[in-house]
């Protein structure tokens, strides 16, 4: 079994960081809390493809899951209503 | 710059949002000035139909140069653009009407949908990673992209206007059942209601659940209930009676 930095299951933070690059980590969930629910393996990185680079070191990128009245100040959905979304795992940080 | 004398765009509609008029060869209007002033009107309208976006200009103008320097071949160029026009939504319907005939198919698609296209002859080489997902009675899955317009293009097709439109981008993590129901799908109250954010490196294939009153149906006759919208999320696959309408509506127009 893969050596992974998060596990399923793992409350993790979304880093609230304001990069000035490319990145894909969307505004409304940093500082947010979720739960990691899967892990897709390693993907370059596109903060640093987006600038003809390598991509390299790797990044491990996991599915994080929110309830979705999480992420918001009004009510979204209803309360079993989820957002999942990639995120590289430096952008997490456990919780 | 612009053009040598100052002549008016009558009725003419450029769409380019935010970006100046900047290109200065106009093929339409220099052909014009060598008319009279009135053939010159119709020639301006005329125009309307045949004028080039901004963006067009300088997409051939890269190609132009591209050419040129050896780079691309006119017939890589064409081929890339068969590609694109090759694909479209129909793909996808094929890979849900088999997951619906073979629940060992469906399986493998859940596991690993990469390999599961394979099988069936789609090529997902150009996506990271393709993820089907199932809708249940219990759970619904619909995506977005918020960033831009990720799309799994390979299966689908080029995505639809409104999937690439701030509208549809913001709405459906912010309403997502108000979002479902503007489109004219009303997703029950008690189930869950699961938004993908196709952010990163995966493309998403819904696989919608199988119509009820299909079940003598064959694997050819199911394809054709599979919709382009049912495989995104926001709605779900024509039912017989549906199908059976728009294939009346179908006859009477030719």
């Amino acid at each position: 079994m893969e050596e992974t930095q998060f596990r399923i299951g793992d409350r993790v933070r979304v880093k609230e960081m304001y990069p000035d690059g490319h990145h894909r980590t969307t505004y409304f969930v940093k500082g947010k809390t979720g739960v990691v629910n899967r892990y897709f393996g390693k993907y370059e990185n596109p903060e640093n493809l987006a600038y003809g680079g390598d991509g390299l070191p790797l990044r491990e990128l996991y599915w994080v899951e929110f309830d979705i009245n999480d992420l918001w100040d009004h009510e979204a959905g209803k309360k079993q209503d989820k957002l999942y979304i990639e995120i590289y795992e430096h952008w997490l940080e456990p919780v | 710059m612009a053009h040598s004398h100052d002549h008016h765009h009558g009725g003419h509609v450029h769409h380019h949002g935010d970006h100046p008029h900047t290109y200065s060869q106009d093929p339409g209007a220099h052909n014009a000035r060598m008319q009279s002033d009135d053939a010159y009107r119709e020639g301006a309208v005329a125009q309307v139909e045949h004028d080039l976006d901004y963006y067009q200009v300088r997409v051939m103008a890269l190609l132009g140069i591209l050419r040129e320097k050896g780079i691309l071949t006119t017939d890589e160029m064409r081929r890339a653009v068969e590609e694109i026009y090759g694909q479209s939504p129909a793909i996808g319907s094929r890979i849900i009407a088999r997951a619906w005939v073979d629940e060992g198919f469906k399986e493998r698609l859940l596991a690993d949908a990469d390999a599961a296209c394979g099988e069936v002859g789609v090529d997902t080489t150009g996506i990271n990673r393709v993820v089907a997902l199932e809708n249940t009675d219990t759970t619904r899955y619909m995506v977005v992209c918020t960033l831009c317009s990720c799309y799994p293009r390979q299966i689908l097709g080029q995505p639809p206007t409104w999937y690439k439109s701030f509208p549809y981008r913001s709405k459906a993590v912010t309403d997502p059942r108000g979002t479902l129901k503007d489109m004219g799908f009303d997703a029950p109250d008690d189930v869950e209601l699961i938004v993908i954010d196709s952010n990163a490196d995966c493309r998403y294939l819904i696989i919608p659940q199988r119509p009820a009153g299909t079940e003598d149906w064959t694997e050819a006759q199911l394809f054709q209930l599979v919709t382009r919208d049912s495989m995104i999320g926001v709605g779900d696959p024509l039912t017989p009676a549906q199908f059976e309408e728009a294939m009346q509506a179908s006859e009477q127009v030719s």
